[in-house]
């Protein structure tokens, strides 16, 4: 169980922001204050850079960051901390696989497979791929439901879309904008069975704030999340990858700290993953990474989910009970498919001027597409309203999305 | 400041302008991909000036105000004056504070407009 009191009293925003209404976790988390302390720690008492120094100050601020690599590597049971890269944000990494591997392996007539529900960052820089190199750029579809349709049709159908040319599967685990939960593991191996050279891809940026991540138990190969969508600073990403498939590929950018030796006719990298960390990193950042990863263990991944369920299907309820037909929620019906995240049309305001007027009233939604254009095109709208949830969010943030949205009804009428 | 006056509200309810020509002069169309506003606009000149114009479309509160308010304006105005409009002048003309994404609502009506010139 969570202590939500408590732990809404670790989050300086909430003195700052008196009757904050935050629903907006999704777009990026609000900070606990030992996140803070921790960054206010490196610049205050060993702002340093890293990997370069042989003074005590340089040592101590190297010996934090690579502590944040260890604590990640747990967090999501990767084999070891050499297959953990930090980079700017998620869509830095997808960007990374896209160039340095995408690059290497797609050639043309190959197959690239994604699905209808991605944020742009998973969708756009495999279209461009594919286009560059003439391969072939394939989309899983929805079902009426927001699932994914293979899910319903079990492997059939996943069976005509990928085959013996397709080479890379990626694919979002938890959509920013249906909130649909999808069934990666069972993707994967199903993919994997079909052709086992198959690389697998996880946008995992809505799903590792979540709920616990096992990357052994996943069956990918990459996957990908952002540090600021979990209570931890922005500037940073991680890509984790296997190892093996890491040695293979480009680097991605050239410059200092990822080079091994170089002469005027040549150079030799680093191996991984500092293959992968040209320039210098966003150090006070990564350092305070470990203290947001620390802070969900504490409370535990498991009971976060459950959490964020809880509110879910209880807003839900709320919302149709108090508005009937004239709330449209999109997404899986059933709670057990989806995460906390409700995206909605209310009669017919403009998602621009619902949040608008919910914003005057203090509570923060996201109004438009989302980033995830093709989505709102297949459900034929063109913008939607979102409420998410994480752990500071309570039933009361639920009552007061609920009058707010009595007040828009209230102007827009 | 509340943005959703009335006098904003009751050009959002009973538009002025709203509908389409019949063989207009000239007609243009714009979009905001972001929120998913599209207007249309419609024109008719006698000599330089504008003798009739409507627009028609999906919009939010703040782009249906303002091409309500910004036909009205236009009337009998000649191509010149209408050209040196800027977002300044939509922001005068609703009378409210627009923050930095509410502003491209406001000036889309205008964008239609300049089409048309
Ligand atoms: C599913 C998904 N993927 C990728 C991203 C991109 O994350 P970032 O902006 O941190 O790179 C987001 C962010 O909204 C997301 O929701």
């Amino acid at each position: 169980m969570i202590n939500l009191k408590d732990i809404k009293n670790q989050f300086p925003i909430f003195k700052h922001q008196p009757g904050l209404v935050y629903l907006d976790s999704t777009a990026t988390s609000l900070k606990p204050k030992i996140v803070i302390d921790k960054i206010n720690e490196y610049y205050s008492e060993y702002s340093a850079n890293v990997f370069r120094g042989i003074y005590p100050m340089s040592e101590k601020a190297t010996a934090e960051f690579e502590e944040t690599r260890g604590v990640v590597s747990k967090f999501i049971n990767a084999n070891n901390s050499r297959e953990i890269i930090f980079t700017r944000n998620a869509t830095e990494s997808l960007n990374l696989l896209a160039y340095s591997l995408g690059r290497k392996i797609i050639n043309p007539g190959d197959e690239i497979v994604t699905t209808i529900m991605e944020h742009h960052s998973n969708f756009v820089p495999w279209q461009v791929l594919a286009e560059e190199v003439g391969a072939t750029f394939k989309i899983i579809d929805i079902d009426e439901d927001g699932n994914l349709e293979f899910k319903i049709q079990n492997s059939e159908l996943l069976k005509q879309i990928i085959t013996k040319k397709t080479k890379i599967l990626t694919l979002t685990y938890v959509s920013n904008v249906l909130g649909t939960i999808n069934p990666i593991k069972e993707i994967i191996s199903t993919a994997k069975s079909i052709n086992p050279n198959i690389i697998a891809i996880i946008d995992a940026a809505q799903a590792v704030p979540h709920l616990k991540i096992d990357v052994q138990e996943l069956g990918a190969d990459f996957i990908v999340f952002s540090s600021h969508k979990m209570l931890g600073p922005t500037g940073v990403g991680v890509l984790w990858g296997k190892e093996k498939i890491l040695k293979d590929m480009y680097p991605f950018m050239y410059g200092g700290d990822m080079i091994d030796e170089v002469y005027v006719d040549r150079t030799t990298f680093k191996d991984v993953p500092h293959k992968f960390e040209a320039g210098t990193p966003a150090i006070g950042e990564v350092i305070a990474f470990k203290e947001s990863i620390k802070f969900l263990e504490k409370i535990g991944m498991n009971n976060i989910l459950e959490h964020e369920k809880k509110l879910t299907d209880f807003a839900i309820n709320r919302l149709i009970d108090t508005f009937g037909q004239s709330i449209k929620i999109y997404g899986p019906k059933k709670i057990e498919d989806r995460g906390g995240i409700i995206s909605f049309s209310f009669d017919k305001f403009h998602p621009h001027d619902i949040a608008q007027i919910l914003a005057d009233q203090g509570i923060c939604v996201r109004a438009g597409h989302h980033c995830a254009m093709p989505l709102h095109t297949r459900l034929k709208v063109q913008a939607t309203v979102r409420a998410s949830f994480y752990i500071y969010n309570d039933e009361k943030d639920v009552e007061k999305l609920v009058e707010g949205l009595k007040k828009v009804k209230n102007i827009l009428k | 400041m509340n943005i959703y006056q009335d006098i904003i509200l009751d050009h959002y309810h009973h538009p002025h302008n709203q509908g389409r020509l019949i063989k207009p002069d000239k007609s243009g169309k714009v979009s905001n991909p972001l929120c998913g506003d599209k207007i249309e606009m419609m024109i008719d000149f006698e000599k330089n000036k504008v003798k009739e114009v409507k627009f028609h479309g999906e919009g939010c509160v703040i782009s249906t105000a303002s091409a309500s308010m910004l036909t009205d304006f236009a009337k009998s105005k000649s191509k010149e004056e209408l050209k040196k409009l800027n977002s300044k002048f939509i922001i005068k003309m609703l009378g409210i504070d627009l923050g930095m994404t509410r502003i491209k609502c406001a000036v889309l009506p205008l964008e239609a407009l300049h089409k048309l010139l």
